[in-house]
Parts: C-alpha cells; sequence; structure tokens
C-alpha cells in the first residue's frame, strides 16, 4: 500500500504578486502600455502638480483684503470673505441661523441614506420628502410660528442653488412618473394630455420657459394676481424636468416584460396596486442611472436662474469677482463654484451606484 | 365512452359548473383565434387542452381569467359572467390561480413576499397570517428553504413551484396551467409534474394547457384537442389516445408521440 504523495504548494513568483508584479502587470505590461504610462506621467507633472502648487502650496489662505494675496498662488482669503453672499445670498446676517438650521437638518437626514446599515433608515428617507419641506419651508419663508418674514428676492447663493435643486427633484420624480404611466395609459384623453405635455415642455429650452416664467406669466395673470419670481422659476423648472424624467422613466416602464403585468393582474392586484407594488419598483431600479444623470442635469441647470435675476452660487461668484476691491480673483471664484458643483454631483453620481449595488436581486434579463 | 358521458360522469356530484363557457368567440383584429368555444368545467375536474402551437389553446385559458378579452357569447366562472365590469373580473381572479409558462414570479421581491403580496393586498390578510400560509404552501411544493431567496437564485423547476404556491396562497377554487413545464430543463419537468399531480389528488379543479401525455394520461379527467381555435376532439384520456376519432386528433398525436 503506498500513499498518494502530494505535490507541496509552492508560492507564486515573486514577479507576479506585490507590487513588483502589480507595476509590471499594470503599468509595463507590453510596449504600447509603457509609453500609456510615461506619458501619464508627463501629464501629471505638466498639469497636475502645478495645478496643485497654485491650489494649496502657494495659495494664500489667511488676511482680510486683497493685500494679503501677494503669492503666486490662489487668493482663497477672497473666497473666505465673501463666503457668507456665496452660501446665503442677500439675506440678513440675524437670519443665517434658519438657513442654517435646514442646512443641518438636511445633513442629518442625507448622511444615513448612505450608510449601509442605519436604524429607521427608510422612515428618515420617508420624512426628508415630505415633512422636512414643510419645516424648511416655515424656517425660510418665515411668516407663521413668530418667524419674521425673509424675502425670497434676497435668497441666493448655495441656498438658492440647494432649494431650487431639492424642490426640481422631489417634484420631478413623482409627476415625471405620473406622466410616463399617463402615457402608455389605454385611455386616449389622458395618454393625448400626456404626450402634449411632455412634448411641448422637451421640445423648448429651459432659459425660455425661465424668461416665459418670469416676464410672459404675469402679463396673463389677471391684475393684483402676483405670485413671487422664485415660485414661478421652481414650477418652470418642475414642468420643464419632469418632461425628461417622464421619458427616462417610461423607458423602464417599457423594458419590463409583458409577463409581469399578467402575473399581477392574474393574483387580482388592480391597476395602481400592480403599478406601486410590482411594475414600478422594477421600472425604475432599471433606469436609476437614467433617474440620477437627470437629477444631475437639473442640479447643474439651476444656475440658469440667473437671467432671471435670481442669484445662484455660480451667480453670486460671478457678482462678486467684479467687486474692484479685489483684483483677478476670477479663478478663484469660478472654482470655488465648480468645486460645490461638483461635490454635489459626485455625491448623487456615487449614491446612485450604492443604491444600484443595493437593490441587485441576481435577477439578469 | 362518449363526451357527455365522459364530462356526466363527474358533473353529477356537482350540480353547477365551476367554469361554463357557451359560445365564445375571440379575435384578434380581423383573425379569428377562437371560434364557437363550449366547454363547461364540474369542480374538481382536471382537463388537459393539448393541440398544436397556435391552436388557440393558451388564448383559451387566458380568456378565462380575462388576460385576453372575449368578443362573442358567455364566460361564467363561479357564477359570475365576465363582462367589462371591473368588478366581476376581480372577483374571477380571485378566485381563479394561473400558472405561467415563464413562471413570471416578481424578481425585485423575495420568494415569501413574493406568496404574501396578494394575499396581504388583495385580501386583505394580516401580513402574519400571509406569512404562515405562504410557508405551508412552500413547504407543499417542498422548497420551504428557500423562502427568503430572490427568484434570480433559484433553479427554473424551482421557480415554477414558488410560481404554483404563489398562486395558492389565494386559495382559489381553479388552477390555469399555462404550459407550466415548457421553459424547463428536462431535469426539471418531473419535480413540477409531482406537485401537479399531488395538487390534482387533492381535489384541485384544473386546466392544463400541456405536451406532457403522461401527465395527461395519469391526472385528466377530460383530454380536450384544439386545432385552428375550434375544439376538434374531447373524451377522457384512455379513449382520447387509444381511439382517437378525428383525422386532425390522429395526426397530431401521432406527431407527438413519435418518439
Amino acid at each position: 500500500m503506498t500513499d498518494v504523495v502530494h505535490k507541496p504548494d509552492l508560492a507564486p513568483p515573486v514577479t507576479t504578486v506585490g507590487v513588483i508584479g502589480w507595476v509590471r502587470k499594470n503599468l509595463f505590461a507590453t510596449p504600447f502600455d509603457t509609453v500609456l504610462t510615461l506619458f501619464g506621467a508627463y501629464l501629471v507633472i505638466t498639469f497636475v502638480l502645478p495645478a496643485l502648487n497654485w491650489a494649496i502650496i502657494d495659495a494664500s489662505w489667511s488676511g482680510k483684503d486683497q493685500s494679503a494675496c501677494t503669492g503666486e498662488g490662489a487668493c482663497w482669503v477672497f473666497i473666505i470673505e465673501r463666503i457668507n453672499f456665496f452660501v446665503y445670498g442677500f439675506i440678513d446676517e440675524k437670519f443665517y441661523w434658519r438657513v442654517n438650521l435646514v442646512f443641518i437638518m438636511f445633513a442629518a437626514l442625507i448622511v444615513p441614506q448612505f450608510l449601509a446599515k442605519f436604524p429607521k433608515k427608510a422612515w428618515l428617507g420617508w420624512f426628508l420628502v415630505t415633512g422636512y419641506p414643510v419645516i424648511s419651508y416655515i424656517l425660510l419663508v418665515g411668516g407663521s410660528f413668530g418667524l419674521a418674514d425673509i424675502d425670497t428676492g434676497k435668497w441666493g447663493g448655495i441656498m438658492l442653488t440647494l432649494v431650487l435643486s431639492f424642490v426640481g427633484i422631489v417634484a420631478a420624480l413623482p409627476v415625471g412618473v405620473l406622466l410616463a404611466l399617463g402615457r402608455r395609459s389605454k385611455m386616449p384623453v389622458i395618454r393625448g394630455i400626456c404626450v402634449c405635455f411632455i412634448e411641448l415642455w422637451r421640445g423648448v429650452p429651459l432659459i425660455s420657459v425661465l424668461f416665459m416664467a418670469s416676464v410672459m406669466l404675469p402679463l396673463f395673470l389677471p391684475e393684483g394676481v402676483n405670485f413671487n419670481k422664485l415660485l414661478r422659476a421652481m414650477i418652470g423648472i418642475v414642468m420643464f424636468q419632469s418632461a425628461y424624467m417622464a421619458e427616462v422613466v417610461r423607458g423602464g416602464l417599457q423594458a419590463i416584460p409583458k409577463g409581469q403585468y399578467e402575473a399581477a393582474e392574474a393574483l387580482g392586484l388592480n391597476y395602481w396596486k400592480s403599478m406601486v407594488l410590482i411594475i414600478l419598483p422594477q421600472a425604475l431600479k432599471m433606469v436609476i442611472p437614467g433617474i440620477v444623470n437627470t437629477f444631475i442635469a437639473l442640479f447643474k441647470d439651476t444656475t440658469l436662474v440667473l437671467i432671471i435675476g435670481l442669484l445662484d452660487v455660480l451667480a453670486a461668484v460671478q457678482a462678486a469677482i467684479v467687486d474692484p476691491a479685489w483684483k483677478s480673483v476670477a479663478t478663484e471664484g469660478y472654482v470655488f463654484a465648480a468645486a460645490v458643483f461638483w461635490v454635489f454631483c459626485f455625491s448623487m453620481s456615487r449614491y446612485s451606484q450604492a443604491l444600484e449595488r443595493k437593490l441587485y436581486t441576481g435577477h439578469k434579463r | 365512452m362518449t363526451m357527455t358521458q365522459a364530462s356526466q360522469a363527474t358533473t353529477t356530484e356537482d350540480e353547477e359548473p365551476v367554469i361554463s363557457i357557451k359560445g365564445m368567440h375571440k379575435w384578434y383584429g380581423e383573425f379569428h383565434v377562437l371560434k364557437d368555444i363550449n366547454l363547461d368545467v364540474a369542480r374538481s375536474e382536471k382537463i388537459v387542452i393539448c393541440g398544436p402551437s397556435g391552436s388557440g389553446k393558451s388564448t383559451l385559458i387566458r380568456c378565462i381569467n380575462r388576460l385576453e378579452e372575449h368578443q362573442r357569447g358567455q364566460i361564467i366562472v363561479d357564477g359570475v359572467e365576465l363582462t367589462g365590469d371591473l368588478k366581476h373580473i376581480e372577483h374571477v381572479r380571485r378566485e381563479v390561480g394561473m400558472v405561467f409558462q415563464h413562471f413570471n414570479l416578481f424578481p425585485h421581491l423575495t420568494v415569501l413576499e413574493n406568496l404574501t403580496l396578494a394575499p396581504i393586498w388583495v385580501r386583505k390578510e394580516l401580513r402574519k397570517d400571509a406569512e404562515e400560509a405562504a410557508m405551508l404552501y412552500l413547504e407543499r411544493v417542498r422548497i420551504p428553504e428557500q423562502a427568503d431567496k430572490y427568484p434570480g437564485q433559484l433553479s427554473g423547476g424551482q421557480q415554477q413551484r414558488v410560481a404554483i404556491a404563489r398562486s395558492l396562497c389565494m386559495n382559489p377554487r381553479v388552477m390555469l396551467f399555462d404550459e407550466p413545464t415548457s421553459a424547463l430543463d428536462p431535469e426539471m419537468i418531473k419535480e413540477v409534474l409531482d406537485v401537479m399531480i399531488e395538487l390534482a389528488g387533492e381535489g384541485m379543479t384544473m386546466i392544463v394547457v400541456t405536451h406532457e401525455m403522461g401527465f395527461a394520461k395519469t391526472v385528466a379527467d377530460r383530454v380536450i384537442f384544439m386545432d385552428e381555435g375550434e375544439i376538434i376532439e374531447e373524451n377522457e384520456p384512455v379513449e382520447f389516445f387509444n381511439n382517437p376519432q378525428n383525422d386532425r386528433t390522429k395526426l397530431f398525436l401521432s406527431q407527438i408521440l413519435a418518439h
């Protein structure tokens, strides 16, 4: 009787594992890879390093005015000095706490949505789109609960950008879903209305929608009826974006196999129950990338309200850089505005990816 | 035994048929898919419908729970006539379960959620009761251990058994099977047929569209042969297979039983 002799397990060759292995495999695998790697290194050295130098190492961070900015680098003093304007617009300083409270509540409600396991996460999410807007409205507009009025014409900066995008996002999705369902309805009147609505709003540029909302709408309204410019801009944005959203959602609805509708019907679910419980959860999940794409576009489009005289964060920066007290701070201003937009848009993008992973159930079509 | 005797044999115990179809016609646009269908199904009766593809057999059973609309004639299920009236349609759908060729499970819900969804939202059962009942049915189809998985993680045979359990959770009086094994790999067909045979043994009223002639022989009280939208022949299985009357039936049987 002989024992079976197993061959011993050997360690893999040094050249395939560890740092050296990784570098070889990923950076210098072929001559072409080597050229690309060297080219990439060249780009980093000529562009990224000077940019970092300008933005961080040579930058001026402290001081009160232009005189503090002597170095070669960025003059962040300008941003720091005018930060209140960039965040709150023209709102009186004594009301800042109300805006801050709205911001803090937003952060407290949104952060758990990014965490994998957080108790009552879904409830916080629902509160974010139901109770929170009401509380925010009371705090930001005032006029009730003993809070003084804040003129919405004075809203501006990051605050205005966030309010417009939040309202746009929270309202455009449900309106878009209803429009998408309407467009697929068997009832010709409903379908006709939805098709007209979608095609009408999708066919005009947002700028013209905003112009019409601010200039033309008052002409049609009866004497004395006058509702404020911000509200009109919001409605314009919601209508416009919901038309886009409707088409994204419709794409998802069309991808759901007929069998799903039939199975829901055969179990006795009526139209709304089968939509809400069966069809929409699947359709919306499928088009998360498209939905978030629309959200991101909406977030950036809010900046167009500058043409009707509302100062979002970009417009606020533009207004501040022409201040004669500061010289050549345009670059700093635009970099700041771009960074603000990027942070929010990138967060949305990451959130959507996490959501897609979370909702994956092993089902491939 | 003639076809009238065959149906009488089972109808004698129960005077009122569960399903009664009288002079029913259906068109898809200009195309006449179902022509003058007459069919009574007694309580506890098992009917197998066979026929070449495109003969209208799936369309026929889909008319019974109004997934398809008929244009002429009458369909009465459980005493309720199917018309455009949504109340009637909802009533019939609560009483009639359906199992599809492609299972049509809801991929975004777990197996247990698939089973409890309709009892909770249509029959207004409490979640706890619905889940208890669902587990019983999962045991009957022999996959209670899969309750928390998603349909995408199960094999085809398991998915079809879940689909059967999902229908049973609604306590239907009739079960319709639309080619339940046609989309399955051969080794999975048996596990699904076993569940169906067991169900038949418990006295469920069943209408099954299938090409599984072995199943028809063991379970069916009546076999119906359809071609070009008509019921060509119906008989109890022994007679149907051994002594087919119509030439088209003979041709069909010779084709499918050739191997």
